[in-house]
């Protein structure tokens, strides 16, 4: 079930984005972006492969660096942060990675058990558990956690992605194509997830997507990347009712229900 | 947010408008500045202790048996290519000790470390440009952990602690199999063997040995760690990052060898 929006008016901002630009050699990807996440909503950016929709989330975690512009989170200037407050600030934000990014070497409990036995060093063996055995729960694959990410498919991995951000209960979600290369009813199923924990872990999350489907389904508010600006935010029916030549053959091209 | 502080480039390569000369020199600064970032995070708590006991598990334990193997055919091989020429001049007794310093001052460290170079610096080249190119890296880096010290330090200093002990590991199979070469063809005991064979040996060759298997170990990691840890992304960046780390590191080797015996030849004069 998906959350009531959130709007400027009644809640703060959790990721204030102003004027960013950044450009790989002479490809200007964001050419002064402007973006509000506001606390509790699910935003879902659209925009076509390479305009710069992951490098956004990218920047917004510090794994890239802006060539100018401002990235407010959680009321902290990430450009400006030192390394060990960077850290301490990417605690409460979570990434879940296009390709889930499990580490190989190391079983699912291991993988989900990572994050908290390196920041939570106070935490008990039973605590620990008990955390992982919740997150499983949570994703609904309490039954792979002896299993080798190997030996998952594609939607469980992305699940133990997610399960493994969730881990350390972060007030920010980043999704980076979540739905990109599942099976319809697998993007049903993160689907679900994603307003699930939007609704049990009460976070704010960024959903990057080019699948329509999972932004009417997910998203509270949408916003098109067109041309490395934000031209168009609105909810899923106010930006597919308009008439722009540049956003109506990306409703055009996909096939909705 | 300086580049230094985060470990993140925006991009991996000099520009290719750059002079080959020119991004040269920046991917040498490029080094210096892994080096230096190495220096600064391995010896700078917290430690990562379980992950560099596991790393020496994986490097040095794991290397024994192809260590084994190599050095004693190195062994047996020496010997009986040795023994036709000392024959000549009646002087087959000096065998054990021609085999203990020959194995000591240079076959042990350079056969340790040329075997590393393919074994260890192949794999931690392949394994951390594949964690690159998976964004298991970056993985790393938003659940608030320092890759670099997690991956890096604990990598270099393995290899850089286990490779002195395998190459004395290396050295005392390698007279093993020179001992067997030695009682196939005479009658010699094993004690006397073993009496022959160090007798020559000095504290400078030891020394020197230890010196320079800590050198090979530090490079071998080190170009393994660096061209994994900066891989283009892609398959073919894995696979480039796998075989650098293997040429590269073995050039580098055979230069450090032949710096440290002229270094060493000094205090031998």
């Amino acid at each position: 079930m998906k959350v009531k929006s959130a709007t400027a008016k009644d809640v703060p901002s959790v990721i204030e984005i102003k004027d960013l630009k950044i450009s790989f050699g002479n490809f200007e990807v964001l050419k002064g972006a402007n973006l509000s996440l506001f606390k509790g909503e699910n935003l879902v950016v659209l925009g076509k492969s390479g305009t710069g929709k992951s490098v956004l989330i990218k920047i917004i975690v510090g794994l890239l660096k802006a060539d100018s512009g401002l990235v407010k989170v959680l009321e902290s200037d990430v450009e400006s942060l030192i390394y060990k407050d960077l850290l301490k600030l990417r605690l409460r934000i979570g990434f879940s990675f296009q390709n889930s990014a499990l580490y190989d070497s190391m079983t699912i409990r291991e993988n989900l058990e990572f994050p908290l036995v390196r920041n939570r060093r106070e935490l008990k063996k039973q605590e620990i558990n008990a955390a992982v055995e919740e997150v499983l729960e949570a994703v609904g694959l309490s039954q792979t956690i002896n299993q080798m990410p190997s030996e998952l498919s594609g939607g469980q991995r992305k699940r133990i992605g997610i399960a493994r951000t969730l881990i350390l209960k972060p007030e920010i979600m980043l999704y980076d194509e979540p739905t990109a290369g599942l099976d319809p009813i697998t993007c049903f199923e993160i689907n679900n997830l994603i307003n699930q924990v939007q609704e049990q872990y009460k976070t704010s999350s960024i959903i990057i997507t080019h699948d329509l489907t999972c932004a009417k389904e997910v998203g509270n508010r949408v916003a098109m990347l067109l041309d490395g600006k934000f031209e168009h935010q609105g909810t899923f029916d106010e930006i597919f009712s308009s008439t722009d030549a540049l956003i109506k053959p990306f409703y055009d091209y996909n096939f909705i229900q | 947010m300086d580049e230094k502080v985060t470990g993140l480039k925006k991009n991996n390569e000099a520009p290719k408008s750059f002079g080959w000369f020119t991004r040269m020199f920046l991917t040498l600064y490029e080094v210096y500045l892994f080096i230096l970032r190495f220096f600064k995070e391995g010896f700078l708590p917290p430690y990562e202790g379980k992950e560099l006991i596991k790393q020496c598990y994986n490097i040095g334990l794991k290397t024994l048996p192809l260590i084994s193997v190599t050095g004693f055919i190195t062994g047996v091989v020496f010997t009986k290519q040795s023994r036709p020429s000392l024959a000549e001049f009646g002087a087959t007794s000096w065998l054990p000790s021609l085999v203990g310093i020959a194995l000591l001052r240079t076959l042990a460290p350079l056969l340790t470390a040329l075997i590393s170079a393919g074994k260890v610096g192949s794999s931690i080249g392949a394994e951390l440009g594949s964690m690159r190119v998976t964004e298991q890296i970056d993985a790393l880096e938003v659940s608030a952990t320092n890759p670099f010290k997690f991956l890096v330090t604990t990598r270099v200093l393995a290899t850089t602690i286990s490779m002195p002990i395998l190459t004395f590991y290396t050295a005392f199979i390698g007279l093993l199999g020179s001992l067997l070469n030695v009682t196939i063809s005479e009658n010699t005991s094993y004690k006397l063997f073993f009496e022959s064979a160090l007798e020559q040996i000095t504290f400078l060759d030891i020394t020197a040995s230890t010196i320079k298997a800590i050198l090979f170990g530090f490079t071998i990691s080190m170009v393994g760690c660096y061209q994994g840890y900066n891989s283009l992304k892609g398959t073919e960046g894995v696979g480039k990052a796998a075989n650098s780390a293997v040429v590269i590191g073995m050039f580098l080797v055979f230069i450090e060898e032949v710096i440290t015996v002229q270094f060493f030849g000094i205090f031998r004069t």
